[in-house]
């Protein structure tokens, strides 16, 4: 009874949190509806007892990709009026894509058939005396290892493609290497001088001097500059 | 009275009453963290900390506890409302329902589900909501610095918690949390997984944004990132459900690698002191580890804590992760084999 109960609350909310998500106003809204929503089809998932996907769910979708997406739509922008000024020039269009591919799901749903030796398992794939974990772990990594394998090498070539479309060497940014920081030995780093009394930090041959004397440098520069070419007007 | 305990109503009511039998211990635990980080803070910098409300300042956090509450809640004209006060309440009830599962003693768990361990996980990975709708919701540049700051750790760092969890889990064969205490009767898991260990401890600090991982706060860049808006109670819920995460993640940090509640060595004078004693102390000796590294750990820069999570502890713990699949292989060591 109590079962029945949660899954109609869980259902309910889940439907009307996936209503929200579209006709919500706010983009950042609409995300927090989504996570909602995938937070009852995780109760839905409990409900079944697939308790590790529905804790898959959780840490992969809520904790991952709605944090990415939310992440996202915080920056940007949007606005969702000018978005919907095409919206009945539009309406056509997309109730034919969307007829469309109703039709070929319904069609593929319809045609699909199952091995006789498989439809005796095919409401409860479940062994006794395995918790589900355990019984997804075989499933998945014996009967299924070449699709499973197969499945992420998918993911591995779209993350590559993802950082190669995006990666762009910016020139002059400062990096910093921890190994050449932390391999630099103090002959190379700190040199001690010693200083006659009197003489100039140029006498000594120190190469950087202090800001004084940068100034009076910088000083110097376009005095000699100008003498020169004072010099060079006499001259012609 | 058995009779009663098993019809629905008896069921609810103690559930009720175990629930309160861990969050009330949990809850003073966190005050009494307040103050033992303020104490440990002010030993390492040689000051006395607080030590005139009450003997030794024992009743400072009740002090703390009531000036938060006599505050006025201050709400900013262009925030958004709902979120706003939405977002400290639900930093505070995920850092207090990951508790339900958490065993201090042999079955002494709320819960003691299959998937305990993923549980938690789920639970800690959402943590990083309370922060990003805080600092969205609030309407400020600097809270909204806090959140982004924020999700990117929190999502980097996970990343690494997650092997790490794996590498341990292959050792146990079990996601149940007291079967991973169990599998440890042995040799606690800090000793063969040492490495994941110190990598586990080092993302739980940026997990719970604590120093040297507290750029979401940053209080000398973002003057205190994502909650700078807030006050009062709302302000005091950010606060508990900070010091409830770390309790958290010291007691996570217990059961994967230091036994849960099992006594060292499993020999005589040890185990004279029961489970829980030992559970609590375990988590107080890892909390003591995060106030020192506070104290001691400069912030890190925020390309710096990229890198460390990304380009050090993510190859790190999936190397570890294949060393620790091969060792049990080879050695026949497979929980399940």
């Amino acid at each position: 009874m109590i079962a029945a109960a949660a899954f109609y609350v869980f259902a309910a909310i889940l439907l009307v949190s996936a209503a929200m998500v579209v006709s919500a106003r706010n983009p950042v809204h609409s995300v927090l509806f989504l996570i909602l929503a995938f937070f009852n089809a995780a109760g839905l998932f409990l409900i079944a007892g697939a308790e590790f996907l529905a804790m898959i769910l959780v840490i992969v979708y809520v904790g991952a990709v709605a944090v990415l997406f939310l992440f996202v739509v915080m920056m940007l922008d949007i606005d969702f009026v000018a978005l919907r000024t095409g919206f009945q020039r539009y309406l056509p269009v997309g109730l034919a894509v969307g007829v469309v591919l109703m039709v070929e799901l319904a069609l593929v749903v319809g045609g699909w058939r199952v091995l006789p030796e498989v439809a005796a398992r095919r409401f409860a794939p479940v062994t006794p005396g395995l918790h589900n974990t355990a019984q997804l772990g075989d499933l998945i990594y014996t009967d299924y290892i070449f699709l499973f394998q197969a499945a992420g090498l998918v993911l591995l070539v779209a993350m590559i493609g993802a950082i190669v479309l995006t990666l762009r060497d910016r020139q002059g940014s400062r990096r910093q290497s921890i190994r050449v920081q932390v391999g630099r030995n103090m002959a190379e780093t700190l040199e001690l001088v010693d200083v006659p009394l009197g003489a100039g930090m140029t006498a000594v041959g120190i190469r950087r001097p202090p800001p004084a004397v940068a100034d009076a440098g910088v000083a110097e520069v376009p005095a000699h500059a100008a003498a020169h070419g004072h010099a060079a007007v006499t001259e012609h | 009275m058995q009779g009663f305990f098993a019809t629905p109503l008896g069921v609810t009511i103690l559930t009720v009453l175990e629930a309160l039998a861990i969050i009330v211990p949990v809850l003073l635990m966190m005050a009494y963290l307040t103050l033992a980080e303020r104490k440990v803070l002010a030993a390492i910098q040689l000051r006395r900390g607080p030590n005139v409300v009450g003997p030794f300042g024992l009743l400072q956090p009740f002090a703390d506890a009531i000036k938060m509450v006599m505050k006025e809640t201050i709400i900013p004209s262009g925030a958004n409302r709902v979120l706003f006060l939405m977002a400290p309440m639900l930093t505070f009830g995920l850092a207090v329902i990951a508790w339900a599962v958490i065993p201090v003693n042999d079955g002494w768990a709320i819960a003691d589900i299959n998937v305990g361990i993923l549980y938690l996980f789920a639970i800690s990975s959402l943590g990083v909501y309370g922060i990003i709708i805080a600092g969205w919701a609030s309407n400020s540049k600097y809270a909204f610095l806090g959140a982004l700051r924020s999700a990117a750790q929190m999502v980097s760092y996970e990343v690494s918690i997650g092997f790490v969890m794996v590498s341990v889990l292959l050792c146990v064969g079990s996601l149940n949390l007291n079967d991973i205490v169990l599998a440890q009767r042995h040799v606690w898991f800090c000793l063969p997984l040492f490495p994941m260990f110190v990598v586990f401890f080092i993302s739980g600090l940026a997990e719970t944004n604590r120093s040297p991982f507290d750029l979401p706060e940053g209080e000398s860049e973002i003057v205190a990132g994502f909650f700078v808006e807030y006050s009062a109670m709302a302000f005091a819920l950010f606060y508990l459900g900070e010091y409830t995460n770390m309790i958290l993640m010291s007691g996570m940090t217990t059961i994967l690698f230091l036994g849960g509640w099992l006594a060292p060595f499993g020999i005589e004078p040890f185990t004279w002191l029961p489970g829980p004693i030992w559970f609590i102390l375990k988590v107080c000796a890892v909390l003591l580890v995060f106030i020192w590294v506070r104290g001691t750990v400069p912030r890190y820069r925020y390309d710096q804590l990229m890198r460390l999570g990304w380009k050090v502890f993510l190859p790190l713990s999936l190397l570890w992760l294949v060393l620790t699949a091969g060792a049990l292989m080879l050695f026949g060591w497979l929980p399940h084999a």
